[in-house]
């Protein structure tokens, strides 16, 4: 399961490019939206790969 | 007494050598200005220190590890300049920057793709139509983004003249204080009028939203928008064009490129990676005391985050020193890292991926009109690149 702290959340887009599937950003601050907080296991690598890119550590990957 | 930063290089395309070499990831620094702090030269440490809070980025706290101090160093010493937020810690610099975020996301950034297209491929009409030799920073490299910043900020083009000169003495290293003290001053008295051109005239673009949005000050709105003219300006004119260099001088691989062999959204990664036009890093300052890879960090001392050696860290980036497109480039530090991370960064991405491709595709044979060893490079300043880039097709 995906958490995302949009209080800690820096607009950088890097989630929202690496899984556009599973991350958008806010149209008013950029700030990140997750479409999908339980993806499909087709999605794990890119969501593993955008909680690690995520400069601001804003995305947690929670075992559920 | 330790060293000070390495800054000479070998080759263009490599850091300087005394970056590598030693399996210390965190040595004491010497200061131009006698302090004694530290250079972080790996992947790892760098993301980790940009990534921690305990680690300040205000200006007041800072020292430069180059003579010269850069744009956002302007006043080191001294409180960063109103709206230069580059130079704060949150919750001031979260403030400013969510002010931006909206404006610079990826969707909105993938919306302008046709406008660029536009603009790069007048570029390269008007490129072939003059006929070689073209100097391709000139003809190329500075004008579309500088095109595409003044555009989305709402700055008339015609204006840059002032502004490229201005940003041009700021970030270069031989400036001397009163040349810098000029361009400032000429290049805010210059937004400061443009503010209220916004404020009276407001028109469909970023300076006008935000003097309407009414969140910002005056003198925030003239920083804000000096930050995003120099960033804009000089960060990717200088990818585009110290890129190109390097994809001649590796015509395997502007081929792949060329041909699709590999896709250019990695292509675009890895040349931010091998390049790391941030050439002398960026510091932090210790707010407490730190241990870190084995050693304390006082409170106040600065650490200079070698952001070049970071992206060619053989821990990270299995052959750091080869320039390869289709590698795994994934994670390098280029953008920067933590919430100082690049706000244009997607904004750059679409740029560099639409200009490379058209570049390459509208002239299959583009080669150096003068020998590599005659290509001026910009030692000299804080964004490394070309200065001028001779080429023939």
């Amino acid at each position: 399961m995906i958490e995302a702290d949009r209080d800690v959340c820096i607009g950088a887009g890097m989630c929202a490019l690496t899984a556009p599937a599973v991350f958008d950003q806010d149209d008013e601050d950029g700030r990140v939206l997750v479409l999908d907080e339980q993806p499909p296991a087709s999605e794990a690598g890119v969501v593993r790969e955008a909680v690690e890119l995520c400069p601001s550590g804003a995305l947690t990957l929670r075992d559920t | 007494m330790p060293d000070l930063l390495p800054t000479t290089r070998v080759d263009p395309f490599d850091p300087p050598p005394e970056l590598f070499g030693t399996d210390q990831p965190l040595r004491p620094l010497a200061y131009p200005d006698g302090h004694e702090g530290w250079l972080v030269t790996s992947h790892t440490l760098a993301k980790a220190v940009l990534a921690d809070q305990r680690f300040s980025s205000k200006l007041e706290l800072r020292r430069t590890p180059v003579r010269r101090p850069v744009v956002d160093d302007f006043r080191v010493g001294e409180p960063a300049a109103p709206g230069f937020f580059i130079a704060m810690d949150p919750p001031d610099h979260t403030r400013l920057r969510r002010q931006l975020t909206g404006q610079f996301t990826v969707r909105r950034m993938n919306q302008l793709t046709p406008r660029i297209e536009q603009i790069v491929a007048e570029h390269l009409d008007a490129m072939e139509q003059a006929g070689p030799p073209a100097d391709l920073v000139q003809a190329f490299a500075l004008p579309i983004p500088s095109l595409v910043i003044c555009e989305l900020l709402g700055v008339p083009y015609a204006d840059r003249a002032e502004f490229q000169q201005a940003s041009s003495v700021l970030l270069g290293l031989d400036s001397t204080d009163e040349q810098a003290a000029v361009a400032m001053k000429s290049i805010t008295g210059y937004l400061a009028g443009l503010v209220g051109r916004k404020r009276a005239e407001p028109e469909d673009d970023l300076l006008s939203g935000l003097t309407e949005a009414g969140e910002l000050s005056d003198d925030e709105l003239v920083g804000v928008a000096l930050l995003l003219l120099v960033a804009g300006h000089e960060t990717t004119a200088n990818m585009l064009g110290l890129g190109t260099f390097a994809l001649l001088q590796h015509p395997e691989q502007a081929e792949a490129l060329r041909s699709g062999a590999v896709p250019v959204d990695n292509a675009v990664e890895e040349l931010m990676r091998y390049l790391s036009v941030i050439q002398f890093g960026t510091t932090r300052t210790a707010l407490e005391d730190v241990e870190l890879a084995g050693r304390l960090i006082t409170k106040g001392q600065v650490l200079t985050l070698s952001l070049p050696a970071a992206n060619r860290d053989p821990e990270k980036f299995p052959n750091p020193a080869e320039l390869d497109l289709g590698g795994d480039a994934h994670g390098h530090l280029a953008f920067g890292h933590g919430v100082h991370q690049c706000l244009g960064q997607q904004l750059a991405r679409i740029e560099m991926r639409i200009g490379y491709a058209a570049l390459f595709e509208r002239f299959p044979g583009l080669s150096l009109a003068v020998p590599p060893s005659e290509v001026p490079v910009r030692d000299d300043m804080a964004i490394y690149g070309v200065h001028r880039l001779p080429v023939s097709w």
